[in-house]
């Protein structure tokens, strides 16, 4: 077997346990923590197929921001499993379609590439070429459009978020730095001189 | 690889490695380029990590006596001679210290958390060029893979606050946790400049692109790094990377004016296994600084030659720079902590982003 097969295999099943204990893991810090594991191994199988870029964004975006926000969240929250599970049986037949959805889309992706339907074989590269440049040349000149409207996108979430968590006017009683720096020592202390009295 | 030996070792090493390279072709046949990889890159990753440990270790010992003589004192002086034993003496303490794990408390994260904060001060090393030659891994995106690796460190932070189950450690994570987000997207918005005017992304080519430019051309490489012509990237960074390492005066972990702390349960070598993530994690900024803004292993001035030692210096410098600051400034409060972050930094990394593009599209453009 080759090394990068081994390799493979080793990412691979370390990815499939992680993920299945995301969904089976009763505590959910704990699963969010797999679910971490589950990203840093993906990323490992990206950079096996030389897609550095892609592996180190991976790490960068999920592991390195938003997991940690959602650890934030899923730390602060008070979850109750059984209330959880209350709509379990109801929600059932919704939840059974969608996942055969994505069972089938998945399977159709196999088959695919078994009968080569799609180009998918990794092309070689030699070692100096740099997969950041041409992710960048072909994101800035042929989807420039798009890239510049998903960015957009996220511009208006981020006001989105700020403008849903101003609750009016604040009402702490803090003062502007930029204030601050020019108190001198006579505005708040006043030195008092006095002499002392004698006992006669 | 073996190239890369032959140029390094001194000259009278090379025919016994010559000699050592044939016996194993001979013996292992087809494998032995395999095996010659692995146990290269086992040297080399023991050729950082070992140094390492104990220049952390000396680092601590550096810090105490530095700060001492700023404020008048003496320092450790009484294991060894000038002190010079007292970290292993603390190493040793430390070891011997029972790890209180408090009740109720998630054992396994809880011991798993000093690792994930270590671990990634450690890793980021692999990609750091000391020289032309010298280097674990020469990666395309190594400013990439060190920003991705160096994220992760925050997990060991916001996990021990967690599994600690203590309102306080609790709480100290979660303000560590923010302050290191927080200033991570300054860091970031700098290195994005640097990336720009250097146009590559590997640790290497950022410093050789520093070599060059009309201060360089007159024998005067210092004025053409990085720092002076990106010095507001420069401050930025470098302010960043102290609140980054939750150093002070931005330590709101560990301040002794406040009862929160991610580590308040820590004891023993589990306590200092932390502190060995903030010093590795010094040193790793320390070098970065000094690797993108400073020239990394370049000389200052064209008639001296460029080494490793420039390196080493620049790294000590800033290491010095950091118990400097630690000894003079009074601590952050932690609303001012993320002003600076938020409403500071950040704006004046993304004006400056904006300048440096509008300067390299100009005809005045410095970089070419």
């Amino acid at each position: 077997m080759e090394f990068k097969t081994f390799v493979f295999y080793f990412l691979s099943t370390i990815l499939v346990y992680a993920s299945l204990r995301v969904v089976t893991l009763r505590n959910p810090v704990h699963a969010a923590l797999h679910l971490v594991l589950a990203f840093f191994s993906a990323s490992g199988v990206w950079i096996l197929l030389q897609a550095e870029f892609l592996a180190i964004a991976l790490v960068l975006v999920y592991v390195g921001a938003v997991m940690v926000l959602f650890l934030f969240v899923v730390m602060m929250l008070d979850i109750n499993l059984d209330r959880l599970r209350e709509g379990f049986w109801s929600y059932l037949p919704l939840g059974a379609v969608v996942a055969l959805l994505m069972a089938a889309e998945m399977s159709l992706v196999l088959v695919g590439s078994f009968y080569d339907l799609f180009e998918s074989n990794v092309p070689q590269t030699p070692g100096d070429y740099s997969n950041v440049k041409a992710v960048g040349r072909v994101l800035f000149t042929d989807y420039v459009y798009p890239f510049e409207l998903a960015s957009v996108i996220l511009l208006v979430g981020i006001v989105a978020a700020a403008a849903l968590t101003l609750r009016g006017k604040r009402k702490t009683k803090s003062v502007s730095p930029g204030q601050q720096v020019f108190v001198k020592a006579k505005d708040r202390v006043r030195v008092l001189k006095m002499p002392a009295e004698s006992r006669d | 690889m073996v190239e890369t030996l032959q140029q390094l070792l001194p000259g009278f090493l090379i025919p016994y490695f010559n000699m050592l390279m044939q016996l194993g072709q001979d013996f292992f046949g087809a494998l032995w380029p395999d095996i010659v990889t692995v146990v290269w890159t086992v040297i080399k990753v023991m050729l950082i990590i070992l140094p390492l440990l104990g220049i952390v270790a000396y680092t601590t010992f550096w810090e105490r006596k530095v700060i001492g003589w700023m404020q008048v004192r003496i320092g450790p002086n009484r294991v060894g001679p000038w002190g010079l034993i007292q970290p292993l003496a603390d190493g040793l303490k430390l070891m011997l210290k029972e790890v209180v794990i408090p009740s109720g408390a998630d054992q396994v994260v809880f011991l798993l958390a000093p690792v994930l904060a270590f671990g990634p001060a450690l890793v980021a090393w692999a990609v750091i060029p000391f020289n032309d030659v010298m280097i674990v891994a020469n990666v395309n995106a190594s400013l990439l893979y060190i920003l991705a690796v160096t994220s992760m460190g925050v997990y060991g932070i916001i996990l021990a606050g967690w599994a600690s189950n203590s309102k306080y450690a609790f709480l100290g994570g979660m303000r560590s946790a923010a302050q290191l987000i927080s200033y991570e997207v300054a860091m970031g918005l700098a290195l994005v400049v640097v990336v720009m005017v250097s146009n590559s992304l590997n640790l290497g080519d950022i410093v050789k692109a520093q070599g060059q430019g009309r201060f360089a051309d007159m024998g005067l490489t210092f004025l053409s790094w990085n720092w002076l012509c990106l010095l507001p990237m420069f401050v930025v960074y470098v302010v960043s990377s102290v609140a980054e390492t939750n150093r002070a005066p931005f330590d709101m972990a560990e301040g002794e004016s406040e009862i929160v702390g991610y580590h308040v349960e820590y004891s023993g070598m589990a306590f200092a296994v932390f502190q060995l993530a903030e010093y590795s994690a010094m040193l790793m900024c320390s070098t970065l600084i000094s690797t993108l803004f400073l020239g990394g292993w370049l000389s200052p001035v064209s008639f001296l030659p460029d080494s490793i030692f420039w390196l080493f210096a620049k790294i000590g410098a800033f290491v010095f720079f950091f118990f400097w600051i630690r000894a003079t400034f009074p601590r952050y409060r932690y609303d001012q902590i993320m002003r600076l972050g938020w409403k500071v930094f950040i704006p004046v990394c993304l004006i400056w982003l904006v300048v440096v593009g509008c300067w390299m599209m100009s005809p005045w453009n410095i970089w070419k």
